[in-house]
């Protein structure tokens, strides 16, 4: 831990979560924790098909089954939506078209959960079934039956993007070097201990949902829009929240059927997902074919670049038009890149909808560019971790494709990791390997969801009779986002971190907050609570000045006190003087998004950047590989939790081994091939090596106290590292994620007979790009006293 | 009722307390902990016996809830989260994990704490030892690395019975010191 105090008081300091006592004592109360009298029980009827018209339902014989309450199907709820404005496609209940098995169909709510499944079980469907599309390949070509959504195209094409920054055709013709490199990154999801769950009422013709959500905000929007009810008829609360990492940032159906449910019924209604059920509400990591160009100069520095991708995105759009964009946008943000061309595209497919998981969009680019790197490198003969840094961004530049980077801390990451892993003096031996890689991610989108011109976090801070309470709408999904929120405030009002109440994730009482996604909480919310926390500030220091016979500026805040008084004395002091003491902050991102359409995906008010050392053995007989250990460097800006931060990089680099080394999400004839934990294969206990993290802090100008973000940049350098390290090994590429045994050991066999040394694809498809806008690029200095652009 | 189900008389001694239920006699362990007794610290993560997040403790050992039977249990002594401090003092395991960040988004952890507790009976294992002791619990979060500190941090303690540990742990309700 390097983190420094600095001259704060709480800031900085390694302190236990607030409910850190509730959460080891099992009273933290979770969405299923709840089950208030009379609560009924739902179960969700979905798809056998991956594809099919629904010709009829028949819930006749359901309805009249004893215990049954409600039986609900798409003629309910018939009103789409979507966590995106440009793709509610979406239904909470399908009467129409299934895309996918486990496409919700009918829901019922009953006295007990079996017989809600029982009902279920008795509900008639009549399919029409269709071919289903199940690969990129299939989705480019015509459909056999019909297309999937009846947007986008052609054939089964979601999205397609072209943009082109800079001389590209002049920057590869002045190179020295040319490589051309073909990636797939298999999809996986986020398997969050907790089944999502969800629990409505309905009272006084209001709808309160508690429930198993990072974004309260959207979910309540989403509601308002299918149940036809104003906001105000409507509450969402967070309930204790059992682990997100991107796959509850949708609103869900079942969100939406258990409201829809309440209302009818009168009673609470509660869903838990099973998890089977989780793997189909998926949303989780796209699989990824990539192809990347790349012009050198013979010392390795980067004259052009042109990437393409194409992402596997499942049934639906959920945040699939962002995600293409994120395979392209974050490439130009480690590295120069002087002309730069990105080709993206989504297409559908009948399988359950992906969307973002932790680094969204942006760790398969990562996996493709660092090991692309790291080829042009071993083609020049030059070291790749030299080559990487003679490539580096500056801090206080623009990228080309008008990325403002403020903060920047990948030289010293790097020399961190170099230094503690012994990475340049390693021991070359066969079946010995370590691979570095480096990444950055964003502190938050510069952008909403939804246009407008509003806050993306607010903060409101009460002060009465000594005691101190922080509201606000973020939401803390175990991350400790209100441990930053509680912090802050404490270190503006010279008090402890355990002295603040906190009210959070309800929209009925705290202001807005966008919500747990894109890593923009400890910016954003950070930021309005310092603005808020110092307003009260103020006041109680201009009514112990009042008191004191001084100038404000002569009163000192800290250790519990405010000037001459106790902190519960300055808060009398100020009540009395003047009345109701609240305070409001706000946090807007700056507007930096570039001239250009598209421009939005990618701005974030700070960059946070690591570098990680992955040391493996691989077994050149059978492909094992066994984890030595990972060194990770993260420039967090400013830790205002150390103890946080470091909790954040080492789940990161858990949850990014994961993925280099066994997880995927793979399906055969339309059906999951694996729903369920045991299957799906996630690192135990047995498979984490040690970990050995270093916080580095650059103070971001303007991060709260320089912080930036930790919970998901430290996953994206883990995976191509591993790769990296299995090719120093044994000398093979994998180019394709999960890295398994049986992909090393078939990359060995084609080695011995003379093949390249490579396991990948060998492809990849044409596909019907438009023709590229042409963006000017920015001056590439930044202007550090002009935010905007 | 809605409908019948074959019910059974059960006697349970959960955390030290007996209680008499009338339960259906497929339900297991798990549900009625969580619907019937209302002890809902114990979780459920796939309720298939695949991810040890409904761990709990059967005469001091560790079982898997979600595939227990009450009748299976009857005159045995069972341990959930809710019973492993002493009234507001935690156990040293319970101190440690909060005190160095081992929970995250918490929800493994009632499990894992509790699998510890049974490691930690027959004294202070190995970190490897720790490893294979805990490899049926899944964890999302934290990466593993701050459990394994915390659970060797408890097994130290513990070992000394240090005076300095009780302090530490009676202030937890309030103010939770850092290590």
């Amino acid at each position: 831990m390097t983190a420094s105090n600095n001259g704060f008081s709480v800031i900085g300091k390694p302190l236990p979560k607030p409910d850190a006592v509730s959460k080891v004592t099992g009273r933290a109360i979770y969405a299923d924790d709840m089950l208030p009298a009379r609560t009924l029980h739902c179960r969700i009827l979905r798809s056998p098909h991956p594809h099919a018209r629904i010709l009829s339902i028949d819930t006749s014989a359901a309805r009249r089954m004893a215990g049954v309450q409600a039986v609900i199907t798409g003629a309910d709820l018939p009103i789409k939506f979507g966590i995106l404005p440009v793709t509610q496609d979406e239904r909470a209940l399908e009467h129409e078209k299934v895309r996918y098995v486990g496409d919700p169909i009918a829901a019922v709510a009953a006295v007990d959960e079996e017989i809600a499944a029982a009902a279920c079980d008795a509900i008639s469907v009549e399919y029409e079934v269709l071919e289903p599309v199940m690969t990129i390949d299939e989705a480019l070509a015509e459909s056999k039956d019909e297309r999937i959504q009846d947007y986008g195209g052609p054939n089964n094409i979601h999205k397609l993007v072209a943009l082109e920054f800079g001389d590209v055709e002049g920057g590869f013709a002045s190179a020295d070097h040319i490589r051309e490199d073909v990636f797939f990154f298999q999809g996986n999801t986020h398997l969050p201990m907790e089944q999502h769950s969800a629990i409505a009422t309905f009272i006084d013709g209001r709808v309160t949902l508690w429930s198993s959500t990072q974004v309260v905000h959207y979910v309540h929007r989403a509601l308002s829009k299918v149940l036809e009810l104003p906001m105000n008829r409507i509450r969402v609360i967070g309930a204790a929240h059992g682990g997100g990492f991107g796959g509850k940032t949708d609103p869900f159906a079942h969100e939406i059927i258990v409201c829809k449910l309440a209302m009818l019924t009168g009673r609470p209604v509660k869903c838990t997902l099973t998890r089977e059920e989780v793997f189909y509400a998926h949303r989780g990591r796209h699989p990824v074919l990539m192809w990347v160009r790349t012009g050198v100069t013979k010392s390795g520095l980067i004259t052009a670049m042109h990437f393409r991708s194409a992402l596997d995105g499942g049934a639906y759009g959920s945040y699939g038009v962002a995600s293409t964009f994120y395979t392209g946008a974050l490439q130009t943000v480690t590295y120069d890149i002087p002309a730069y061309r990105f080709e993206g595209c989504r297409v559908f497919t009948n399988k359950p909808p992906c969307g973002p998981k932790r680094g969204h969009g942006t760790p398969q680019p990562r996996f493709a560019l660092e090991l692309h790197l790291e080829k042009i490198a071993h083609d020049l003969g030059i070291d790749p971790v030299d080559l990487k840094q003679r490539n580096f961004v500056k801090p206080m530049t623009r990228t080309v494709n008008w990325l403002r980077v403020t903060s920047c801390g990948l030289d010293e990451c790097t020399e961190k990791v170099m230094t503690a892993s012994g990475y340049r003096d390693r021991e070359k031996r066969r079946g010995h390997g370590m691979g570095f890689a480096i990444s950055s991610y964003l502190s938050g989108a510069g952008t909403a969801i939804y246009w407008n011109d509003m806050p993306h976090s607010e903060v409101q801070i009460k002060v009465d009779r000594g005691g101190v309470t922080a509201y606000c709408g973020a939401m803390d999904i175990g991350q400790g986002s209100d441990s930053v929120l509680a912090a802050i405030v404490a270190e503006e009002l010279g008090i402890q971190a355990a002295d603040v109440r906190l009210v959070t994730a309800d929209t009925d009482t705290t202001p807005i907050d966008l919500g747990s996604y894109s890593s923009r909480v400890t910016f954003m919310a950070g930021n309005a609570a310092i603005e808020a926390a110092r307003k009260m500030r103020a006041l109680l220091v201009e009514a112990a000045a009042a008191k004191m016979g001084c100038a404000a500026d002569a009163v000192a805040v800290g250790g519990a006190r405010v000037g001459d008084f106790s902190f519960e004395e300055a808060t009398i002091l100020a009540e009395a003087r003047f009345g109701t003491l609240t305070s409001a902050g706000s946090y807007t991102p700056p507007k930096i998004a570039g001239p250009f359409k598209g421009s939005g995906v990618g701005p974030s008010p700070a960059y946070s950047y690591s570098a990680c050392v992955v040391d493996l053995d691989a077994d050149p007989r059978t492909g094992l590989i066994h984890l030595n250990k990972v060194w990770i460097a993260h420039d967090v800006g400013r830790a205002i939790n150390p103890l946080l931060v470091e909790g954040q990089v080492e789940g990161s680099v858990y949850m990014g081994l994961g993925e280099a080394l066994m997880e995927e999400q793979e399906f055969r004839k339309g059906l999951h091939k694996w729903p369920s934990m045991l299957e799906y294969k996630s690192p135990t206990f047995l498979d984490m090596p040690e970990v050995e993290t270093f916080i580095v802090e650059t103070v971001d100008p303007e991060g709260p106290y320089g912080a930036k973000e930790a919970g998901q940049g430290p996953l994206l350098p883990v995976i191509p590292a591993v790769s990296a390290a299995v090719f120093d090994a044994l000398g093979v590429w994998i180019d394709e994620v999960p890295v398994t045994p049986e992909k090393i050991v078939e990359a060995l066999r084609r080695k011995e007979k003379g093949e390249p040394a490579r396991f990948g694809p060998s492809r990849f498809p044409a596909i019907p790009y438009p023709a590229c806008i042409q963006v000017e690029p920015p001056p590439r200095e930044l202007d550090a006293s002009a935010a905007s652009i | 009722m809605a409908r019948e189900v074959d019910r059974q008389v059960v006697v349970l001694e959960v955390n030290g307390e007996r209680a008499q239920l009338l339960l259906p006699v497929h339900k297991t362990l798990l549900e009625v902990l969580r619907e019937d007794m209302q002890l809902t610290g114990t979780k459920h993560g796939c309720e298939l016996g695949e991810c040890g997040t409904c761990t709990v403790l059967v005469d001091g050992k560790p079982e898997l809830s979600c595939l227990v039977l009450p009748v299976q249990v009857e005159g045995r002594a069972i341990t959930t989260i809710e019973g492993m401090a002493k009234g507001s003092e935690l156990h040293p395991l319970q101190q440690a994990f909060a005190e160095l960040g081992a929970a995250q988004c918490g929800y493994c952890t009632p499990g894992i704490l509790l699998a510890a507790k049974s490691l930690l009976e027959s004294g202070a294992p190995t970190r490897d030892e720790i490893r294979e002791a805990l490899a049926g619990n899944l964890c999302r979060c934290t990466g593993y690395s701050k459990i394994l500190d915390a659970v060797e941090l408890a097994a130290v303690r513990i070992k000394a019975s240090s005076p300095l540990a009780g302090e530490v742990a009676r202030s937890a309700g309030g103010d939770v010191k850092p290590a």
